[in-house]
Protein backbone atom coordinates (compact mmCIF):
# COMPACT_ATOMS: atom_id res chain seq x y z
CA UNK A 1 0.00 0.00 0.00
CA UNK A 2 1.22 3.60 -0.65
CA UNK A 3 2.04 5.93 2.21
CA UNK A 4 -0.95 8.09 0.95
CA UNK A 5 -3.06 4.87 1.46
CA UNK A 6 -1.71 4.07 4.57
CA UNK A 7 -2.20 7.59 5.97
CA UNK A 8 -5.51 7.84 4.27
CA UNK A 9 -6.82 4.79 6.51
CA UNK A 10 -4.62 5.93 9.81
CA UNK A 11 -7.06 9.22 9.46
CA UNK A 12 -10.17 6.86 9.56
CA UNK A 13 -8.96 4.33 12.34
CA UNK A 14 -8.19 7.20 14.13
CA UNK A 15 -11.38 9.60 14.14
CA UNK A 16 -13.37 6.25 14.40
CA UNK A 17 -11.15 5.28 17.91
CA UNK A 18 -11.41 8.96 19.19
CA UNK A 19 -15.06 8.85 18.78
CA UNK A 20 -15.50 5.30 19.81
CA UNK A 21 -13.42 6.44 23.05
CA UNK A 22 -15.81 9.99 23.57
CA UNK A 23 -19.31 8.02 23.62
CA UNK A 24 -17.79 5.11 26.09
CA UNK A 25 -16.41 7.16 28.53
CA UNK A 26 -19.75 9.84 27.78
CA UNK A 27 -18.34 12.91 26.39
CA UNK A 28 -20.58 12.16 23.62
CA UNK A 29 -24.11 11.42 25.62
CA UNK A 30 -25.64 7.92 23.70
CA UNK A 31 -29.20 9.81 22.85
CA UNK A 32 -27.22 11.83 20.15
CA UNK A 33 -24.42 9.18 18.84
CA UNK A 34 -23.80 5.42 19.56
CA UNK A 35 -20.27 4.13 19.45
CA UNK A 36 -19.16 3.30 16.16
CA UNK A 37 -18.87 -0.52 17.85
CA UNK A 38 -22.14 -0.44 18.44
CA UNK A 39 -23.15 1.26 15.39
CA UNK A 40 -21.00 -1.72 13.07
CA UNK A 41 -22.96 -4.37 15.63
CA UNK A 42 -26.48 -2.74 14.89
CA UNK A 43 -25.40 -2.66 11.05
CA UNK A 44 -24.75 -6.29 10.96
CA UNK A 45 -27.65 -7.58 12.90
CA UNK A 46 -30.23 -5.37 10.92
CA UNK A 47 -28.07 -7.03 7.62
CA UNK A 48 -28.39 -10.43 9.30
CA UNK A 49 -32.41 -10.01 10.26
CA UNK A 50 -33.21 -8.61 7.04
CA UNK A 51 -35.61 -6.44 8.81
CA UNK A 52 -35.16 -3.57 6.34
CA UNK A 53 -33.92 -6.21 3.18
CA UNK A 54 -37.34 -5.11 1.08
CA UNK A 55 -36.69 -1.64 1.86
CA UNK A 56 -33.25 -1.56 0.57
CA UNK A 57 -33.50 -2.89 -2.52
CA UNK A 58 -36.60 -0.52 -3.05
CA UNK A 59 -33.89 1.83 -2.33
CA UNK A 60 -31.75 0.36 -4.69
CA UNK A 61 -34.05 -0.01 -7.43
CA UNK A 62 -35.20 3.20 -7.39
CA UNK A 63 -32.15 4.60 -7.71
CA UNK A 64 -30.91 2.40 -10.36
CA UNK A 65 -34.04 3.54 -12.35
CA UNK A 66 -33.06 6.68 -11.78
CA UNK A 67 -29.30 6.37 -12.97
CA UNK A 68 -30.33 4.24 -15.88
CA UNK A 69 -32.57 7.23 -16.96
CA UNK A 70 -30.17 10.26 -16.28
CA UNK A 71 -27.29 8.59 -18.36
CA UNK A 72 -29.35 7.71 -21.30
CA UNK A 73 -31.07 11.17 -21.49
CA UNK A 74 -28.08 13.06 -20.18
CA UNK A 75 -25.80 11.38 -22.63
CA UNK A 76 -28.66 12.06 -25.74
CA UNK A 77 -28.69 15.78 -24.40
CA UNK A 78 -24.95 16.18 -23.98
CA UNK A 79 -24.84 14.77 -27.87
CA UNK A 80 -27.10 17.31 -28.88
CA UNK A 81 -25.39 19.73 -27.48
CA UNK A 82 -22.27 18.96 -29.19
CA UNK A 83 -23.72 18.13 -32.47
CA UNK A 84 -25.65 21.59 -32.52
CA UNK A 85 -23.17 24.23 -31.03
CA UNK A 86 -25.92 27.63 -31.22
CA UNK A 87 -28.45 25.29 -28.87
CA UNK A 88 -25.25 25.06 -26.59
CA UNK A 89 -24.70 28.38 -26.33
CA UNK A 90 -28.12 29.31 -26.14
CA UNK A 91 -28.26 26.86 -23.17
CA UNK A 92 -24.80 27.44 -21.25
CA UNK A 93 -26.57 30.16 -18.52
CA UNK A 94 -29.01 27.90 -18.01
CA UNK A 95 -26.46 24.46 -17.48
CA UNK A 96 -23.80 26.92 -15.09
CA UNK A 97 -26.69 27.74 -12.73
CA UNK A 98 -28.55 24.74 -12.78
CA UNK A 99 -27.22 23.12 -9.97
CA UNK A 100 -27.92 26.49 -8.14
CA UNK A 101 -31.62 25.55 -7.79
CA UNK A 102 -32.63 23.29 -5.45
CA UNK A 103 -34.44 20.56 -7.34
CA UNK A 104 -36.08 19.01 -4.20
CA UNK A 105 -38.81 21.85 -4.43
CA UNK A 106 -39.99 20.37 -6.84
CA UNK A 107 -40.88 17.04 -5.19
CA UNK A 108 -44.15 17.94 -4.05
CA UNK A 109 -45.02 18.76 -7.41
CA UNK A 110 -43.86 15.31 -8.86
CA UNK A 111 -46.11 13.46 -5.56
CA UNK A 112 -49.32 15.28 -7.03
CA UNK A 113 -48.30 14.28 -10.51
CA UNK A 114 -47.24 10.48 -10.27
CA UNK A 115 -48.80 9.70 -6.38
CA UNK A 116 -46.96 8.75 -3.68
CA UNK A 117 -45.28 5.75 -4.96
CA UNK A 118 -41.30 5.28 -6.57
CA UNK A 119 -41.73 7.59 -9.48
CA UNK A 120 -41.59 11.12 -8.00
CA UNK A 121 -38.80 9.70 -6.39
CA UNK A 122 -37.29 8.75 -9.58
CA UNK A 123 -38.18 12.10 -10.80
CA UNK A 124 -36.55 14.10 -8.49
CA UNK A 125 -33.78 12.25 -9.03
CA UNK A 126 -33.84 12.35 -12.37
CA UNK A 127 -33.95 16.42 -12.55
CA UNK A 128 -31.18 16.50 -9.68
CA UNK A 129 -28.21 14.10 -12.31
CA UNK A 130 -29.33 14.26 -15.72
CA UNK A 131 -27.95 17.04 -16.46
CA UNK A 132 -24.53 16.38 -14.47
CA UNK A 133 -24.39 13.37 -17.37
CA UNK A 134 -25.46 15.79 -20.26
CA UNK A 135 -22.35 18.55 -19.44
CA UNK A 136 -19.74 15.31 -19.15
CA UNK A 137 -21.16 14.10 -22.26
CA UNK A 138 -21.07 17.48 -24.26
CA UNK A 139 -17.29 18.21 -22.72
CA UNK A 140 -16.44 14.89 -23.53
CA UNK A 141 -17.17 15.08 -27.47
CA UNK A 142 -15.72 18.66 -27.05
CA UNK A 143 -12.17 17.29 -25.43
CA UNK A 144 -11.88 14.60 -28.90
CA UNK A 145 -8.36 16.05 -30.17
CA UNK A 146 -9.40 17.60 -33.67
CA UNK A 147 -5.89 15.71 -35.19
CA UNK A 148 -8.18 12.34 -33.93
CA UNK A 149 -10.88 13.43 -36.08
CA UNK A 150 -8.77 13.91 -38.94
CA UNK A 151 -6.82 10.16 -38.89
CA UNK A 152 -10.57 8.78 -39.53
CA UNK A 153 -10.79 10.99 -42.54
CA UNK A 154 -7.21 9.62 -43.74
CA UNK A 155 -8.69 6.60 -43.07
CA UNK A 156 -12.04 7.27 -45.15
CA UNK A 157 -14.05 6.49 -42.40
CA UNK A 158 -17.60 7.05 -42.66
CA UNK A 159 -19.58 9.91 -40.46
CA UNK A 160 -21.62 7.57 -38.32
CA UNK A 161 -18.12 4.70 -37.85
CA UNK A 162 -15.83 8.18 -37.39
CA UNK A 163 -18.80 8.82 -34.22
CA UNK A 164 -18.07 4.83 -32.95
CA UNK A 165 -14.82 3.89 -33.47
CA UNK A 166 -13.30 7.27 -32.61
CA UNK A 167 -15.17 9.59 -30.66
CA UNK A 168 -17.39 7.60 -28.29
CA UNK A 169 -13.97 5.67 -27.14
CA UNK A 170 -11.84 8.97 -26.89
CA UNK A 171 -14.54 10.53 -25.00
CA UNK A 172 -15.46 7.45 -22.89
CA UNK A 173 -13.44 8.71 -19.81
CA UNK A 174 -15.54 11.76 -19.65
CA UNK A 175 -18.54 9.70 -20.49
CA UNK A 176 -17.62 7.83 -17.20
CA UNK A 177 -17.15 11.11 -15.11
CA UNK A 178 -20.27 11.74 -16.11
CA UNK A 179 -22.08 8.18 -14.80
CA UNK A 180 -20.26 8.30 -11.59
CA UNK A 181 -21.66 12.08 -10.92
CA UNK A 182 -25.14 10.80 -12.40
CA UNK A 183 -24.96 7.42 -9.54
CA UNK A 184 -23.81 9.49 -7.10
CA UNK A 185 -26.78 12.49 -7.63
CA UNK A 186 -29.06 9.96 -8.48
CA UNK A 187 -28.78 8.19 -4.31
CA UNK A 188 -28.52 11.31 -3.42
CA UNK A 189 -31.99 12.53 -4.84
CA UNK A 190 -33.61 9.51 -3.96
CA UNK A 191 -32.83 9.11 0.18
CA UNK A 192 -33.53 12.80 0.25
CA UNK A 193 -36.31 12.13 -1.54
CA UNK A 194 -37.35 9.24 1.07
CA UNK A 195 -36.34 11.61 3.79
CA UNK A 196 -38.81 14.15 2.95
CA UNK A 197 -41.85 12.28 1.74
CA UNK A 198 -42.27 8.19 1.58
CA UNK A 199 -43.90 5.47 3.01
CA UNK A 200 -40.96 2.62 1.92
CA UNK A 201 -36.93 2.86 1.40
CA UNK A 202 -33.78 2.96 3.54
CA UNK A 203 -34.16 6.70 3.20
CA UNK A 204 -37.50 6.71 5.12
CA UNK A 205 -36.34 3.92 7.78
CA UNK A 206 -33.52 6.17 8.75
CA UNK A 207 -35.73 9.07 9.08
CA UNK A 208 -38.80 6.82 10.72
CA UNK A 209 -35.62 5.66 13.31
CA UNK A 210 -34.54 9.17 13.91
CA UNK A 211 -37.94 10.88 14.94
CA UNK A 212 -38.64 7.16 16.75
CA UNK A 213 -35.47 7.95 19.35
CA UNK A 214 -33.94 4.35 18.09
CA UNK A 215 -30.85 6.19 17.85
CA UNK A 216 -29.08 2.98 17.32
CA UNK A 217 -31.44 1.61 14.28
CA UNK A 218 -30.91 4.92 13.05
CA UNK A 219 -26.88 4.77 13.08
CA UNK A 220 -26.75 1.45 11.77
CA UNK A 221 -28.91 1.87 8.60
CA UNK A 222 -26.86 5.14 8.17
CA UNK A 223 -23.54 3.21 7.88
CA UNK A 224 -24.70 0.11 6.31
CA UNK A 225 -26.16 3.56 3.33
CA UNK A 226 -22.71 4.74 3.26
CA UNK A 227 -20.62 1.89 2.91
CA UNK A 228 -23.03 0.92 0.01
CA UNK A 229 -22.67 4.08 -1.02
CA UNK A 230 -18.46 4.35 -0.82
CA UNK A 231 -18.69 0.77 -2.09
CA UNK A 232 -20.39 1.77 -5.34
CA UNK A 233 -18.49 5.07 -6.00
CA UNK A 234 -15.33 3.49 -4.97
CA UNK A 235 -15.35 0.64 -7.75
CA UNK A 236 -16.71 3.47 -10.05
CA UNK A 237 -13.52 5.57 -9.40
CA UNK A 238 -11.44 2.44 -10.11
CA UNK A 239 -12.44 1.70 -13.61
CA UNK A 240 -12.25 5.74 -14.29
CA UNK A 241 -8.72 5.84 -13.22
CA UNK A 242 -8.05 2.91 -15.19
CA UNK A 243 -9.41 4.71 -18.38
CA UNK A 244 -7.87 7.98 -17.80
CA UNK A 245 -4.52 6.43 -17.40
CA UNK A 246 -5.19 5.66 -20.95
CA UNK A 247 -6.61 8.34 -22.31
CA UNK A 248 -5.39 11.36 -20.36
CA UNK A 249 -7.67 14.17 -20.01
CA UNK B 1 1.13 7.47 -65.14
CA UNK B 2 2.16 9.45 -62.63
CA UNK B 3 0.79 7.97 -58.84
CA UNK B 4 -0.68 11.65 -58.48
CA UNK B 5 -0.49 14.87 -60.19
CA UNK B 6 -2.40 17.88 -59.73
CA UNK B 7 -3.37 20.57 -62.39
CA UNK B 8 -3.83 24.19 -61.74
CA UNK B 9 -5.21 23.51 -58.15
CA UNK B 10 -6.09 26.45 -56.13
CA UNK B 11 -7.56 27.27 -52.78
CA UNK B 12 -9.65 30.22 -51.99
CA UNK B 13 -10.99 30.47 -48.81
CA UNK B 14 -14.08 32.75 -49.02
CA UNK B 15 -14.27 35.77 -46.47
CA UNK B 16 -16.09 36.00 -43.76
CA UNK B 17 -17.85 39.01 -42.38
CA UNK B 18 -17.62 41.39 -45.02
CA UNK B 19 -14.19 40.52 -45.56
CA UNK B 20 -12.26 39.85 -49.00
CA UNK B 21 -11.92 36.28 -49.61
CA UNK B 22 -7.98 34.69 -49.05
CA UNK B 23 -6.25 33.10 -51.82
CA UNK B 24 -4.09 30.78 -50.00
CA UNK B 25 -2.50 28.46 -52.30
CA UNK B 26 -2.04 27.90 -56.48
CA UNK B 27 -2.33 27.43 -58.46
CA UNK B 28 -0.28 24.65 -58.55
CA UNK B 29 1.02 22.10 -61.23
CA UNK B 30 2.32 18.69 -59.94
CA UNK B 31 3.54 15.31 -61.35
CA UNK B 32 5.32 13.02 -58.35
CA UNK B 33 7.02 10.50 -60.38
CA UNK B 34 6.22 6.51 -59.44
CA UNK B 35 8.82 5.65 -56.51
CA UNK B 36 9.83 9.20 -55.65
CA UNK B 37 10.82 10.66 -52.37
CA UNK B 38 9.21 14.09 -53.18
CA UNK B 39 9.51 17.07 -50.70
CA UNK B 40 7.59 20.69 -49.86
CA UNK B 41 9.55 23.28 -48.68
CA UNK B 42 8.33 26.74 -47.82
CA UNK B 43 7.79 29.83 -45.47
CA UNK B 44 5.35 29.48 -42.43
CA UNK B 45 1.56 30.21 -43.61
CA UNK B 46 1.97 29.38 -47.35
CA UNK B 47 0.01 26.49 -47.25
CA UNK B 48 2.02 23.78 -47.31
CA UNK B 49 -0.37 21.42 -45.02
CA UNK B 50 -3.53 22.64 -47.33
CA UNK B 51 -1.46 21.65 -50.06
CA UNK B 52 -1.54 17.81 -48.66
CA UNK B 53 -5.25 18.59 -47.46
CA UNK B 54 -5.95 19.09 -51.30
CA UNK B 55 -3.91 16.56 -52.98
CA UNK B 56 -4.84 13.52 -50.33
CA UNK B 57 -8.23 14.20 -50.76
CA UNK B 58 -9.18 15.48 -46.95
CA UNK B 59 -9.95 18.70 -48.83
CA UNK B 60 -11.73 20.09 -52.53
CA UNK B 61 -9.87 22.82 -54.22
CA UNK B 62 -11.58 25.67 -55.26
CA UNK B 63 -10.23 25.77 -58.85
CA UNK B 64 -7.98 22.68 -60.59
CA UNK B 65 -8.07 19.62 -60.42
CA UNK B 66 -5.62 16.47 -58.49
CA UNK B 67 -5.71 12.72 -60.10
CA UNK B 68 -4.24 10.11 -58.05
CA UNK B 69 -3.31 6.85 -60.49
CA UNK B 70 -5.48 8.64 -63.25
CA UNK B 71 -8.96 8.88 -61.02
CA UNK B 72 -9.80 12.09 -60.10
CA UNK B 73 -9.40 13.19 -56.09
CA UNK B 74 -12.31 14.82 -54.84
CA UNK B 75 -12.89 15.64 -51.26
CA UNK B 76 -12.29 11.51 -50.44
CA UNK B 77 -8.95 9.95 -49.58
CA UNK B 78 -8.26 7.60 -52.05
CA UNK B 79 -7.87 3.81 -51.44
CA UNK B 80 -3.62 3.52 -51.64
CA UNK B 81 -3.18 6.89 -50.21
CA UNK B 82 -2.00 7.11 -46.10
CA UNK B 83 -1.38 10.30 -44.50
CA UNK B 84 0.99 10.86 -41.21
CA UNK B 85 -0.01 13.90 -39.47
CA UNK B 86 2.39 16.65 -37.47
CA UNK B 87 0.55 15.68 -34.41
CA UNK B 88 0.59 12.24 -32.71
CA UNK B 89 -2.66 10.92 -34.26
CA UNK B 90 -2.44 7.46 -32.15
CA UNK B 91 -5.93 6.26 -30.55
CA UNK B 92 -4.71 6.38 -26.83
CA UNK B 93 -7.71 4.02 -26.09
CA UNK B 94 -5.86 0.96 -28.24
CA UNK B 95 -2.50 -0.78 -27.67
CA UNK B 96 0.21 -0.30 -30.12
CA UNK B 97 -1.17 -3.46 -31.32
CA UNK B 98 -4.74 -2.67 -31.50
CA UNK B 99 -3.83 1.31 -33.22
CA UNK B 100 -1.31 -0.60 -36.17
CA UNK B 101 -4.59 -3.46 -36.64
CA UNK B 102 -7.07 -0.42 -36.95
CA UNK B 103 -7.53 -0.24 -40.30
CA UNK B 104 -6.64 -3.74 -41.24
CA UNK B 105 -9.73 -5.13 -38.58
CA UNK B 106 -11.89 -2.44 -40.61
CA UNK B 107 -11.09 -3.64 -43.96
CA UNK B 108 -12.46 -6.92 -42.49
CA UNK B 109 -9.20 -9.04 -42.76
CA UNK B 110 -8.62 -11.98 -41.16
CA UNK B 111 -7.16 -12.37 -37.76
CA UNK B 112 -4.41 -14.46 -38.72
CA UNK B 113 -3.54 -11.86 -41.44
CA UNK B 114 -3.91 -8.61 -39.42
CA UNK B 115 -1.59 -10.57 -36.84
CA UNK B 116 0.76 -11.09 -39.45
CA UNK B 117 0.97 -7.75 -41.42
CA UNK B 118 0.74 -5.52 -37.98
CA UNK B 119 4.22 -8.08 -36.51
CA UNK B 120 5.55 -7.05 -39.95
CA UNK B 121 4.58 -3.72 -39.24
CA UNK B 122 5.70 -3.26 -36.12
CA UNK B 123 9.03 -5.02 -37.04
CA UNK B 124 9.59 -2.76 -39.82
CA UNK B 125 9.82 0.26 -37.43
CA UNK B 126 10.98 -1.32 -34.23
CA UNK B 127 8.55 -1.57 -32.19
CA UNK B 128 8.04 -5.10 -31.44
CA UNK B 129 8.07 -5.21 -27.93
CA UNK B 130 5.85 -2.53 -27.53
CA UNK B 131 2.75 -3.95 -28.77
CA UNK B 132 0.69 -4.66 -25.86
CA UNK B 133 1.55 -1.01 -24.58
CA UNK B 134 -0.63 1.98 -24.86
CA UNK B 135 0.76 5.16 -26.36
CA UNK B 136 0.44 6.87 -22.91
CA UNK B 137 3.30 4.51 -21.83
CA UNK B 138 5.27 6.02 -25.09
CA UNK B 139 7.87 8.63 -26.09
CA UNK B 140 6.81 11.03 -28.65
CA UNK B 141 9.21 9.97 -31.58
CA UNK B 142 7.61 5.66 -30.58
CA UNK B 143 3.87 7.49 -30.54
CA UNK B 144 4.90 8.78 -34.29
CA UNK B 145 6.33 5.48 -35.10
CA UNK B 146 2.93 3.94 -34.03
CA UNK B 147 1.05 6.01 -37.00
CA UNK B 148 3.59 5.19 -39.24
CA UNK B 149 3.04 1.88 -38.51
CA UNK B 150 -0.41 2.71 -38.81
CA UNK B 151 -0.07 4.19 -42.49
CA UNK B 152 2.17 1.49 -43.86
CA UNK B 153 0.17 -1.74 -43.05
CA UNK B 154 -2.18 -0.47 -45.15
CA UNK B 155 0.64 -0.51 -48.14
CA UNK B 156 -0.65 2.71 -49.56
CA UNK B 157 1.33 3.31 -52.55
CA UNK B 158 1.70 6.81 -52.32
CA UNK B 159 2.84 8.21 -48.46
CA UNK B 160 1.61 11.50 -47.69
CA UNK B 161 3.68 13.09 -44.71
CA UNK B 162 2.95 16.48 -43.32
CA UNK B 163 6.23 17.20 -40.92
CA UNK B 164 5.85 14.22 -38.80
CA UNK B 165 8.95 14.87 -37.36
CA UNK B 166 8.76 18.93 -36.03
CA UNK B 167 7.67 18.06 -32.04
CA UNK B 168 10.98 15.75 -32.44
CA UNK B 169 14.10 16.70 -31.69
CA UNK B 170 17.05 17.16 -33.59
CA UNK B 171 18.65 13.87 -33.32
CA UNK B 172 15.64 11.64 -33.39
CA UNK B 173 14.77 13.63 -36.32
CA UNK B 174 17.93 12.42 -37.93
CA UNK B 175 17.39 8.89 -36.79
CA UNK B 176 13.58 8.56 -37.94
CA UNK B 177 14.74 10.15 -41.47
CA UNK B 178 17.04 7.39 -41.63
CA UNK B 179 14.11 5.18 -41.09
CA UNK B 180 11.84 6.69 -43.31
CA UNK B 181 14.53 6.00 -46.22
CA UNK B 182 14.73 2.64 -45.24
CA UNK B 183 10.78 1.85 -45.28
CA UNK B 184 10.68 4.02 -48.67
CA UNK B 185 13.13 1.72 -50.11
CA UNK B 186 11.84 -1.68 -48.60
CA UNK B 187 8.36 -0.51 -49.31
CA UNK B 188 8.87 0.69 -53.03
CA UNK B 189 5.81 3.32 -52.13
CA UNK B 190 5.70 7.36 -53.49
CA UNK B 191 6.66 9.98 -50.73
CA UNK B 192 5.29 13.00 -50.28
CA UNK B 193 7.17 14.97 -47.37
CA UNK B 194 5.71 18.10 -46.45
CA UNK B 195 8.72 19.91 -43.49
CA UNK B 196 9.79 23.27 -42.42
CA UNK B 197 13.52 21.73 -42.26
CA UNK B 198 15.46 22.68 -45.09
CA UNK B 199 18.03 20.18 -44.57
CA UNK B 200 15.52 17.17 -43.52
CA UNK B 201 14.16 18.05 -47.27
CA UNK B 202 17.37 17.77 -48.85
CA UNK B 203 18.69 14.87 -47.07
CA UNK B 204 15.85 12.57 -47.63
CA UNK B 205 14.29 13.75 -51.07
CA UNK B 206 14.94 13.21 -54.87
CA UNK B 207 13.16 16.03 -55.54
CA UNK B 208 12.66 19.30 -53.25
CA UNK B 209 9.70 21.74 -54.35
CA UNK B 210 10.10 25.42 -52.79
CA UNK B 211 7.00 27.26 -52.34
CA UNK B 212 6.40 30.84 -52.56
CA UNK B 213 4.96 32.85 -49.30
CA UNK B 214 0.93 33.36 -49.69
CA UNK B 215 -0.47 32.26 -52.07
CA UNK B 216 1.63 29.60 -52.13
CA UNK B 217 2.89 28.23 -55.32
CA UNK B 218 6.03 26.63 -56.53
CA UNK B 219 8.66 28.86 -57.38
CA UNK B 220 11.80 25.84 -57.90
CA UNK B 221 11.84 22.40 -58.12
CA UNK B 222 15.20 20.74 -57.14
CA UNK B 223 16.55 17.58 -58.02
CA UNK B 224 19.27 16.48 -55.05
CA UNK B 225 20.77 13.28 -57.54
CA UNK B 226 21.30 11.63 -54.44
CA UNK B 227 21.62 7.35 -54.98
CA UNK B 228 18.58 5.28 -53.85
CA UNK B 229 20.55 3.82 -51.34
CA UNK B 230 21.43 7.09 -48.45
CA UNK B 231 20.91 8.37 -45.55
CA UNK B 232 21.43 11.12 -43.23
CA UNK B 233 25.06 10.76 -43.38
CA UNK B 234 24.81 12.43 -46.64
CA UNK B 235 25.20 15.66 -44.60
CA UNK B 236 28.84 15.59 -44.93
CA UNK B 237 28.47 15.51 -49.11
CA UNK B 238 29.40 18.83 -50.48
CA UNK B 239 26.05 18.15 -52.36
CA UNK B 240 24.41 18.47 -49.69
CA UNK B 241 25.40 22.14 -48.54
CA UNK B 242 25.24 23.40 -52.23
CA UNK B 243 21.53 22.00 -52.44
CA UNK B 244 20.45 23.58 -49.30
CA UNK B 245 22.14 26.69 -49.59
CA UNK B 246 20.17 26.62 -52.85
CA UNK B 247 16.73 26.41 -51.89
CA UNK B 248 17.54 28.59 -48.87
CA UNK B 249 18.62 31.47 -51.72
CA UNK B 250 14.78 30.75 -52.79
CA UNK B 251 13.26 30.75 -50.00
CA UNK B 252 14.72 33.75 -47.79
CA UNK B 253 12.80 36.70 -49.57
CA UNK B 254 9.82 34.22 -49.23
CA UNK B 255 10.37 34.18 -45.65
CA UNK B 256 10.46 38.27 -45.23
CA UNK B 257 7.63 38.37 -46.91
CA UNK B 258 5.65 36.14 -44.97
CA UNK B 259 7.18 37.28 -41.42
CA UNK B 260 6.44 40.39 -42.63
CA UNK B 261 2.50 39.55 -43.27
CA UNK B 262 2.11 38.13 -40.27
CA UNK B 263 3.77 40.93 -37.62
Amino acid sequence: MSRVGRIRIGVIVAAVLVLEAACRSGLIDRFSLVPPSIMAGTAVAILWAGTYTADMLTTLTTVVIAAVLSVVCGFALGALLWAWPRLHRAADPFLASYYAVPSFIFYPLFIVMFGLNRWPLVAVAFIFSFVAMAIATADGFHSVRPILRRAARSMRLSQFDTIRTVMLPAAAPYFFTGVKLAVAYAFIGVIAGEFIQSGTGLGYRIAFAYQSFETATMYGLMLILVVGVVLVNSGLWAIERRMRARVPA
Amino acid sequence: MPPLSALSVTRIYPGAAGRPPLHALGPIDLELQQGEFFSVVGPSGCGKSSLLDLLAGMEAPSAGTVTFEGKPVAGVVPEGVGIVFQEDASFPWLTVFDNVAFGLRRAKMSPAEVTARVEDALRLIGLTGFAQAYPAQLSGGMRQRVCIARTLVMRPRLIMLDEPFGALDQQTRLLMGDELLRLWRETGATIMLITHSLDEATLLSDRVGVMSARPGRFIDLIETGWPRDRDSRMASDPAFGAITARIWSQLRDQSIQAMRATT
